[in-house]
């Protein structure tokens, strides 16, 4: 087995690309979920060994083919893209535990198989991004795990997921294609797309126009992908109509992704200094963010789906992301790093709930799930501990992300924004409260009077992800730890 | 579109000669312009102008549906498997040099199999597309 | 000025094929005529990556002794990649509007955007 250490990198991103096929083949929907579910625990089991041999060892690089960088494509791990890969890689797994029941409920009979196989796939695309060290890679790795995604959207079992997906495939590609024309400017400019060849590469050219328009480019490409506010329209649909397991699993995954390219962009390629200092990087970033806080939460209280009231919320969430990526500082950064930790948690758990609650009750409408709150305790549990988690009360993982974003705030003398974060979580108390309230204090409505309990197979990931949300907000050591470390890597913006 | 005789003669002539043309694109891609993806589509092509000339009904009986949805996973499994053999022959993923003593054949001879990988699938998938979109007339 | 604008006409192209197909995505309600606004979109972004791998009286990139001058022919791997991704998106969006279609009986942006009442 210590053969195969060295190759660990490509294994990681191999593994569910050769699962996904195969699950094509299995054809019966049992036998690909087992499929998938053995190429993810191992995707996971190989991020965590990664994530333990960069901590501790510093970086790791793979040259694909035997092909040297910058010619051939080259896979590198730190600890912030370790960090990545082991967060989408867990998500993945815990939701693939948690699918069965619920695609048997919401997918059309015999297409059980395309539905791992599509997930698997996406989950490949998202690893790719997060571990490649080259620039056209990323745009292809993005491809394969959107494509996969509107594919998974459309599969929902009403018709408005595929207006919803026909909505996300045009703003995704328009997204992508941003992205290509900025690297295409790169590589117009330099001659590579290796990121590290790059880093070397552009400080002499950085004041050139093609490098400028690059930078534009790929910002904006990024920031559609990643939902950030006014760019965000695609997603509340898509995440509301999407297959329970689709919602949870892209909620939790799919925009931190894009929102790591961001980071890795802005400070390991174009660097901190040239992105914030020579360009007003910072003000581009926080005036959106601070504007997703507050116009996401505030969609999010007026929702009547439920599904719809989280994907606003996600909107919010990834405005904080973004304000702490904003403030350019070491301190940001981890809270950025962090939050996208912990915000990943909380939704998923929050996702797998609704999707419980929706194999009971066929909806996710906050009239229909009326005084629930007695029939399914279990399913309550886990959705207060995310909303605790959502709102950042304390002891639960949200707190520690706000706790860090406000330091990080506060160190950059922008005692303001601190007002407007707790402003904003106010307004996460309304939304949470609305839900609380429903599931409680209402009157239970009589066509749910024989719903019982969701099966144990989907309430114990839904569980272990609650717990995560709580567990993660008392030990904090291995968050924190791998957060401050990328941070400090990514602010150095060392050479890999 | 059974009356067009002068189609249906012209295709059958075609037919031959586009699959012929799509394996001499395959398999000389690694000396001249050509590769899988492009010889996947004029394969596919092949198969699409004869669904499109002699009906669908004939074409699913020569292209079975779910032997191609299979020949799509196939290709994309070639690929991996290619690569996987790099690295139980104790080099990185991909590095097709160390297929064979030679590395230079065995550069060679990784590209064919990988490319013949790329042609499979893209031709598979063409023609699913093709049936998926051309049976929902009714 | 006008020296400028010809000696980079190939930019000029690209960059009218962009707006052409960004316009379309944006002015059309058909779902199809969004494809192909998307489709248009995505070509001009090739014809940005070719064009800057030609090298001026450079051949196609095969090695043969009456050439030393070759274009480059990176750019041109790297946008049958994009090419390749943008027939599978084209072909996914065509799925989803035949769907489309066949549930909603329209691909009128306004119309399914009164079938679905709170957009």
């Amino acid at each position: 087995m210590s053969n195969l250490i060295p190759h660990l990198p490509a294994l990681q991103v191999v593994i569910p690309l050769f699962a996904a096929p195969l699950c094509l083949l299995a054809g019966r929907t049992g036998l690909a979920w087992i499929i998938a579910l053995a190429a993810s625990s191992a995707a996971t089991a190989t991020a965590m060994a990664l994530a333990y041999l960069t901590y501790h060892n510093g970086v790791i690089s793979y040259q694909m083919g035997g092909w040297a960088p910058p010619w051939g494509i080259e896979y590198v791990v730190d600890t912030a893209n370790a960090f990545i890969l082991l967060l989408v890689s867990s998500i993945a797994t815990m939701v693939l535990i948690y699918s069965p029941a619920s695609v048997a409920k919401e997918i059309r009979p015999g297409r059980g198989h395309l539905y791992y196989c599509m997930y698997i796939l996406c989950l490949t695309g998202l690893l790719g991004i997060a571990i490649t060290g080259d620039a056209f890679n990323v745009f292809v790795f993005l491809e394969i795990s959107s494509l996969s995604s509107y594919a998974l959207i459309a599969m929902g079992g009403q018709r408005k997921a595929l207006t919803a997906a026909f909505q996300y495939l045009v703003m995704g590609t328009i997204g992508a294609t941003f992205f290509l024309i900025g690297v295409g400017l790169l590589y117009m400019m330099t001659g590579t797309l290796n990121m590290a060849d790059l880093q070397t590469r552009i400080p002499g050219i950085q004041d050139s126009r093609p490098v400028l328009a690059a930078f534009a480019f790929i910002t904006v490409g990024l920031a559609l992908k990643a939902a950030l506010f006014p760019m965000h329209l695609w997603l509340p649909n898509a995440y509301a109509y999407a297959p329970s397991g689709v919602s949870a699993f892209m909620a939790a995954t799919a925009t931190k992704v894009s929102l790591y390219v961001l980071l890795r962009f802005t400070f390991t390629i174009f660097g901190a200094k040239y992105a914030f200092g020579n360009l007003p990087l910072h003000w581009v970033l926080l005036v959106p963010a601070v504007l997703a806080m507050f116009a996401g939460s505030f969609s999010a209280i007026f929702q009547r789906d439920i599904k719809r009231m989280l994907a606003y919320s996600s909107v919010a969430q990834i405005g904080y992301i973004t304000l702490a990526i904003s403030l350019a500082s070491s301190a940001g950064v981890t809270a950025a790093l962090i939050h996208i930790f912990n915000h990943g948690l909380m939704k998923a758990a929050l996702f797998c709930a609704m999707g419980c609650i929706f194999y009971r009750i066929s909806s996710t409408r906050i009239d229909a799930m009326a005084g629930l709150g007695r029939q399914m305790p279990w399913t309550m549990t886990a959705i207060v501990a995310g909303g605790l988690s959502l709102l950042g009360v304390p002891l639960t993982a949200g707190f520690i992300s706000k706790w860090y974003l406000v330091q990080a705030a506060l160190q950059s003398n922008l005692w303001w924004l601190v007002i407007l974060i707790a402003l904003s979580s106010m307004l996460a108390l309304v939304y949470v409260w609305r839900l609380v309230e429903a599931l409680y204090f209402k009157e239970p409505s009589p066509n749910n009077a024989a719903v019982t309990e969701a099966p144990l197979s989907m309430l114990l990931p839904t569980l272990l992800l609650a717990g995560a949300n709580i567990y993660f907000g008392i030990d904090t050591r291995v968050p924190v730890a791998m957060a401050e470390h990328a941070a400090e890597l990514l602010m150095r913006g060392q050479i890999w | 579109m059974r009356h067009h005789r002068v189609l249906r003669i012209i295709s059958k002539l075609l037919i031959p000669f586009i699959m012929l043309f799509a394996l001499y694109v395959q398999f000389h891609g690694d000396f001249g312009p050509g590769g899988g993806f492009q010889a996947g589509v004029i394969m596919a092509s092949a198969f699409i102008l004869y669904g499109l000339i002699f009906g669908l009904e004939n074409a699913r009986k020569v292209a079975p549906p779910a032997v191609v949805t299979k020949l799509v996973a196939a290709g994309v499994l070639i690929y991996a498997g290619t690569g996987y053999m790099g690295l139980f022959k104790g080099a990185n993923f991909l590095d097709y040099g160390a297929l064979s003593k030679d590395p230079v054949a065995g550069q060679h001879l990784g590209i064919m199999i990988i490319e013949f990988g790329v042609g499979t699938t893209v031709a598979a998938a063409m023609i699913t597309i093709f049936f998926l979109f051309a049976g929902r007339d009714r | 000025m006008l020296q400028v604008i010809l000696d980079h006409y190939n930019y000029w192209i690209a960059i009218l094929l962009m707006m052409i197909g960004l316009y379309t995505v944006v002015a059309r309600g058909n779902l199809v005529k969004k494809l192909v606004g998307l489709n248009i979109f995505q070509t001009s972004v090739f014809l940005l990556y070719i064009t800057m791998g030609k090298v001026a009286g450079g051949t196609a990139p095969i090695l043969d002794d009456r050439f030393t001058v070759y274009s480059n022919p990176i750019p041109h791997v790297l946008i049958l990649t994009a090419i390749v991704v943008g027939v599978a998106t084209t072909a996914l969006g065509l799925a989803l509007v035949v769907r489309i279609k066949e549930s909603y009986g329209t691909i009128e942006e306004d119309e399914l955007n009164l079938l679905d009442g709170e957009m």
